[in-house]
């Protein structure tokens, strides 16, 4: 399997990452390469095989919700790139 | 002083022949005279030195624990409060932690003091610590070589007397390699063993932080400190922490040491296995039997592993966006703009294939191809060590198939550079503690390391196994030419 430069674009896209032209066509180039090197999974037969997807398949804990984390609202935007009273700050997204 | 262990030291703090302060200033110093190794991202040494006047107060009052005094460096994937922590990227070139990681609060209560905080590869990525945002990172035994990575700064550091230990992640080989690549002990716990609040996030269900030492008693010193439930981690175990350095004198006669045939086969360096051949011959002379096992799945590691930990790494660094910490591209048009600048101008190339390829493996129309696929093979990996472990108590092997490699030698071919990890992956697939220990050098004078398994939890054992071989030889003792 190859990706192609459109593909790479959409995947960009979907990623959030702006890659320009000549860029696309090396990420092309070298994401097949990994693709091909992921694709030697296809030769073992894996049907009825459980997935794993955790080392330690035990059922995640519960806590009682209680409050245990102070307000550090202060401390934690003062290391944000734009806030203005205590909001952090994006471009306009509402018209 | 600085030839120490962190065992001496710590015993030269408390008989008070020693301030923390000297100790701790010895070892800044040597760091800005070696600073052309490139080990470490950050130095603060009024933060380092005023942690270690702390130490001495509690050194004086005879409060002192067992790291009280002992200057540790901190891989930079550690969160610690009011320290910049940059995991090697440029996307937090402007981070300063606002709180410790568990790891990091652990070392703060044992007294141990920050020393810094190490380079590596951009958010762990890497087997060569040349991703970094902050260049790469000489190894002292041929400094145009890599010391291996992500965790190379960390290496290098501890190998050319920098700091007497140091941490560590390990995520596919990341401690366990550069430790085989710079003559140093290095110990992946099971996952699951150490916290991993406040480690910045690569693969969730494969990142374990762990100790890089020069032996395996320091590495359980370290290791006590380290370990324990955190309820702060959702996939942290409750489960006892042992006295790891209770154990390490064990007797090992009888033990069963499993050889796995996969990790002897095409590929590997004819003097890593000549080394490895000797250590296996020093067990037998310490009472162990070898035992045959197979891992039949182990070639199929790597190609599992560059779908899981791209497609967990894909989800874990959608949070760096611009919006709450971190870099933010100066110009944009609007909230998409913004993004995408931010995370093409902050991530380097090797984060941005990855994060791709992860979104690719996980996107409609291809995830069962991919990620479903890789799911399955992982089990499949897991199963073959249960087996395996049916007949023996450690695996032994090779850590990396070669010694160090020259900078620039793989930076062109990712699948070449990925091949690197092709023993330790499977280790964190399967989520087993595994171990690299000195094993001798090639011909030209590069470490070699032997990698130990073990069983799930059974970190006492691995490091017991690695300590009585340290006890017959002295390949560990090695210091690099020109940094004694």
């Amino acid at each position: 399997m190859s990706l192609d430069t459109t593909q790479v674009r959409k995947i960009a896209h979907l990623a959030r990452l702006r890659i320009s032209a000549e860029e696309a066509q090396a990420y092309a180039d070298s994401l097949s390469r990994i693709l091909g090197l992921i694709e030697q999974m296809n030769a073992v037969d894996t049907s009825g095989v459980e997935p794993m997807a955790h080392p330690s398949e035990s059922a995640l804990r519960l806590r009682p919700d209680e409050v245990t984390e102070p307000n550090q609202r202060e401390k934690f935007q003062a290391i944000a790139p734009a806030v203005e009273a205590g909001l952090y700050l994006v471009p306009k997204v509402i018209e | 002083m600085i030839e120490k262990t962190v065992a001496e030291l710590a015993k030269a703090l408390r008989a008070r022949e020693i301030s923390s302060v000297e100790l701790t200033q010895a070892f800044l110093d040597r760091i800005s005279r070696y600073k052309a190794l490139n080990a470490f991202i950050t130095v603060d040494a009024n933060r380092s030195l005023a942690q270690a006047r702390a130490a001495d107060a509690r050194l004086a009052k005879g409060e002192a624990g067992p790291l009280t005094g002992v200057p540790i460096a901190q891989k930079d994937i550690f969160c610690a409060d009011g320290w910049r922590t940059t995991c090697g990227s440029k996307i937090l070139s402007n981070f300063i932690a606002p709180y410790d990681a568990t790891t990091i609060e652990k070392f703060n209560a044992a007294g141990a003091v920050v020393l810094g905080k190490t380079n590596m590869d951009e958010f762990a990525m890497g087997s060569s610590n040349e991703t970094s945002f902050y260049g790469p990172v000489q190894n002292p035994w041929d400094v145009e070589s890599v010391p291996g990575g992500s965790s190379g700064g960390s290496a290098a550091a501890v190998a050319a007397r920098l700091a007497p230990a140091a941490t560590g992640t390990d995520t596919g080989g990341s401690i366990r390699q550069p430790a085989a690549l710079t003559n140093l002990t290095g110990l992946k716990p099971s996952y699951g063993r150490v916290s991993r609040y406040g480690m910045i996030a690569f693969a969730s269900s494969l990142d374990q932080g762990g100790p890089m030492t020069r032996t395996a008693e320091d590495a359980a010193l370290l290791l006590n400190v380290m370990a324990g439930f955190d309820p702060r981690d959702s996939t942290s175990l409750e489960r006892p922490v042992p006295d790891y350095a209770a154990t390490l004198d064990a007797d090992i006669r009888g033990l069963r040491v499993g050889l796995p045939r996969e990790y002897f086969g095409e590929g590997l360096n004819a003097e890593v296995a000549r080394a490895i051949e000797a250590a296996i011959g020093e067990y037998k002379k310490l009472g162990a039997q070898v035992v045959e096992v197979e891992l039949p799945n182990s070639k199929l590691a790597v190609p599992c592993y560059y779908v899981l930990a791209p497609a967990e790494a894909s989800s874990n660094l959608s949070r760096f966006d611009g919006v709450r910490y971190g870099y933010r591209a100066p110009e944009y048009d609007d909230l998409i703009d913004m993004y995408s600048k931010t995370r093409a101008e902050g991530f380097g190339a090797e984060v941005k294939r990855r994060i791709m390829i992860g979104t690719y493996a996980l996107s409609a129309g291809y995830y069962d191809a991919y990620y479903l696929k890789a799911q399955k093979l992982r089990r499949l990996i897991a199963d073959d060590f249960t087996r395996a472990f049916e007949k023996c108590d450690v695996i032994l092997g090779p850590t990396s198939p070669t010694t160090a490699f020259k900078r620039g030698a793989k930076t062109d071919d990712p699948v070449a550079m990925y091949l690197s990890d092709i023993y330790t992956i499977s280790v964190n697939l399967a989520g087993l503690p595994g171990m690299s220990i000195p094993a001798g050098f090639d011909i030209k004078g590069l470490p070699i390391g032997l990698q130990l398994i073990g069983k799930y939890f059974d970190e006492a054992r691995l490091l017991n196994v690695a300590h009585r071989y340290q006890q017959v030889t002295d390949w560990h003792d090695r210091v690099p030419p020109g940094f004694d």
